[in-house]
C-alpha cells in the first residue's frame, strides 16, 4: 500500500511468460491490473512491441513498466535513425540490462521477459531480475505467478544446461501451436492459485511472417 | 557563410556527463557512469527495503587457484532469489579477453555489469596503449571503481585470473573496497565447503587435469552442502596461450559418479514358512 514517505513504490501483479522455439517466439501475460486486493482493470497489456522481432512483457509497477517501455521504445527509434535499421532482439536485451542497472540505486520495480527472434531467425528469450542481470534461456516466467508456472514449464521444456562440455543436445522442442496450448494451460493452472493472476491472456507469437496477437478468457474471479 | 550545425550527423562517443543519463561510455575511461540517486532523506534505509524488494540474484561457490601450469578457474551455476532458484543455467565465469577471467558472486546484476564495464576499460587500455592489461592493473581497475562506490548496497566477490607478462596471476576483488593477491581464493555462500576440500588436495605441482579434477570436486562438495550452490560446475585453465574451458558437468551427475550407488545386501529373504 502507498505511504507517505520514501516508499514510493506498489506492485499491481500480473505473470509474464514467453518460450522461444527454432523459429518462432510465444510471448504471454495475463491482462489484470491491480492494487492490494481490488482489481483497477481487467484489460491492461503488459507486453510492448519494441522492434518487428523483439517484444517485451513486465510486470510488477505499472508506473515504472510504463517509463521503462517508453524509454526503451525511444531508444529503439533512435538507434533506428543513426543505424537505418530495426533493433535487433539481442542487442535489446543488453540496452534494457543497462537501462535498468542505471537505475541501480533507485530500481525499475519491472520483472521483464524479453522475447523475439535473433539475428539468425532462431527464437530468444531474455530473463531478467530488476536490477538488469539477464541470462538468454529458452524460456521464462516472471511476476505473481512465475513460481507457479516455472516448474510446469521445466517439467516440460527443460533441455540440457548450455554449460555442459562436451555440449548435448538439446531436445526436440515443441511447435508453435504446442507452445502456444502450453502457455495457455499454464496460464489457467496459474490463474488457478494467484490472486493477482486471470481475466483475460494477451498472447504475441512472432515467426519469420510477422507478429500474431490473440486473447484468451481466463478466470474472472 | 553560414555556419551549418553538423553536431547531429556525428555519433557523440564522449557525451558529457550525464546529459544522456551517462548511457554511451566517457572516452577517458576512468569516469564512472553517472547514475541517478533517489532524492530521499534516508538513503540508507531506501536502499535497505528495496533490496527486498529487487529480491537480488545471489548465493554461488567459485574459487580459482594459481598452480605450476598457470590458474585454475571454476564455478556452479545456480541463481537464487531468497529461497526460489530463478536459474541453474547462469554463466558465473566471465571471458573478460581471451587471456583474463573474471567469476562472479554476490548480486548478479552487479557482476555482470561491473564486469562488462571492466572488459570495455580492458580493450580501451589495449587500443590506448598497444599492449594487453596485465592482471594487476585490471583488478586495479575494478576495485578503484568499486571502492568508490563503497557504503551503497553493490554485493560483488570477485576474482580475476589471468596469464600476463609476469606469469599467472590472480587477484580477489570485492565490493567493500579489498583487492588482494593470492594463489588460491573460494568465494561466494558456499566457499567454507570448496576451501576444505580445495586446501586439502593442493599442491603446486600438478598436471592440468589432477588440477582441473581438484576444483571440480571441490564444487561438487559445495553444491553438495550449500543450497544456494548447484546446477552445473564449470572449469577453465588459463594457460600462456589464454583460457580454455576444460569441463561443464551437472553436479547431479557427478554425484553419482563420485559415489556410485551400492547395491546394498538383501536382508534375510522371506521364505514360505515350512510346512512342518
Amino acid at each position: 500500500m502507498s505511504r507517505r514517505g520514501d516508499w514510493v513504490y506498489e506492485n499491481n501483479g500480473g505473470t509474464c511468460v514467453a518460450i522461444a522455439g527454432a523459429d518462432y517466439c510465444v510471448i504471454a501475460a495475463d491482462t489484470r491490473l491491480s492494487v492490494g486486493y481490488s482489481i483497477l482493470t481487467r484489460d491492461h497489456s503488459k507486453i510492448c512491441e519494441l522492434a518487428d522481432k523483439c517484444v517485451l512483457a513486465s510486470s510488477g509497477f505499472q508506473g515504472d513498466i510504463k517509463a521503462l517501455h517508453k524509454n526503451l521504445a525511444a531508444r529503439e527509434l533512435l538507434y533506428q535513425h543513426q543505424h537505418n535499421k530495426r533493433m535487433s532482439c539481442p542487442a535489446m536485451a543488453q540496452l534494457l540490462s543497462n537501462t535498468l542497472y542505471y537505475k541501480r540505486f533507485f530500481p525499475y520495480y519491472a520483472f521483464n521477459v524479453l522475447g523475439g527472434l535473433d539475428s539468425e531467425g532462431k527464437g530468444c528469450v531474455f530473463t531478467y531480475d530488476a536490477v538488469g542481470s539477464y541470462e538468454r534461456t529458452g524460456y521464462s516466467a516472471q511476476g505473481t505467478g512465475s513460481t507457479l508456472i516455472m516448474p510446469v514449464l521445466d517439467n516440460q521444456l527443460k533441455s540440457p544446461s548450455p554449460l555442459l562440455l562436451p555440449a548435448r543436445d538439446a531436445v526436440t522442442p515443441l511447435s508453435e501451436s504446442e507452445a502456444v496450448d502450453l502457455v495457455k494451460d499454464v496460464f489457467a493452472s496459474a490463474t488457478e492459485r494467484d490472486i493477482y493472476t486471470g481475466d483475460k491472456l494477451e498472447i504475441v507469437v512472432i515467426n519469420k511472417a510477422g507478429t500474431k496477437r490473440e486473447y484468451i478468457d481466463l478466470r474472472k474471479d | 557563410m553560414m555556419k551549418l550545425d553538423m553536431s547531429a550527423l556525428e555519433t557523440q562517443f564522449g557525451a558529457p556527463a550525464g546529459e544522456d543519463g551517462g548511457l554511451l561510455f566517457d572516452v577517458d575511461g576512468a569516469a564512472m557512469p553517472a547514475m541517478e540517486f533517489p532524492n530521499c532523506p534516508d538513503f540508507d534505509r531506501f536502499q535497505a527495503k528495496t533490496k527486498d524488494m529487487v529480491k537480488n540474484k545471489r548465493g554461488t561457490t567459485t574459487l580459482a587457484f594459481i598452480f605450476d601450469k598457470g590458474v585454475i578457474v571454476a564455478a556452479d551455476s545456480r541463481a537464487s532469489m531468497g529461497g526460489y532458484i530463478s536459474s541453474q543455467t547462469v554463466r558465473k565465469i566471465i571471458e573478460i579477453n581471451p587471456y583474463m577471467l573474471g567469476t562472479m558472486a554476490g548480486g548478479a546484476a552487479d557482476c555482470q555489469f561491473w564486469h562488462r564495464n571492466l572488459g570495455t576499460k580492458c580493450r580501451l587500455h589495449e587500443l590506448a596503449n598497444k599492449r594487453r592489461i596485465s592482471v594487476t592493473g585490471a583488478s586495479k581497475l575494478l576495485a578503484n571503481i568499486l571502492y568508490s562506490y563503497r557504503g551503497m548496497g553493490l554485493s560483488i566477490g570477485t576474482m580475476i585470473a589471468g596469464w600476463d607478462e609476469k606469469g599467472p596471476g590472480l587477484y580477489y576483488v570485492d565490493s567493500e573496497g579489498a583487492r588482494l593477491k593470492g594463489n588460491r581464493f573460494s568465494v561466494g555462500s558456499g566457499s567454507l565447503y570448496a576451501y576444505s576440500v580445495l586446501d586439502e588436495g593442493y599442491r603446486f605441482k600438478m598436471s592440468v587435469e589432477e588440477a582441473g579434477e581438484l576444483a571440480r570436486r571441490a564444487i561438487y562438495h559445495a553444491t553438495f552442502r550449500d543450497g544456494a550452490s548447484g546446477g552445473c560446475v564449470s572449469v577453465y585453465h588459463v594457460g600462456p596461450d589464454g583460457w580454455k574451458k576444460l569441463s561443464g558437468d551437472d553436479v547431479g551427475e557427478l554425484h553419482y559418479q563420485y559415489y556410485p550407488v551400492q547395491k546394498t545386501p538383501v536382508e534375510q529373504e522371506m521364505t514360505d514358512a515350512s510346512t512342518s
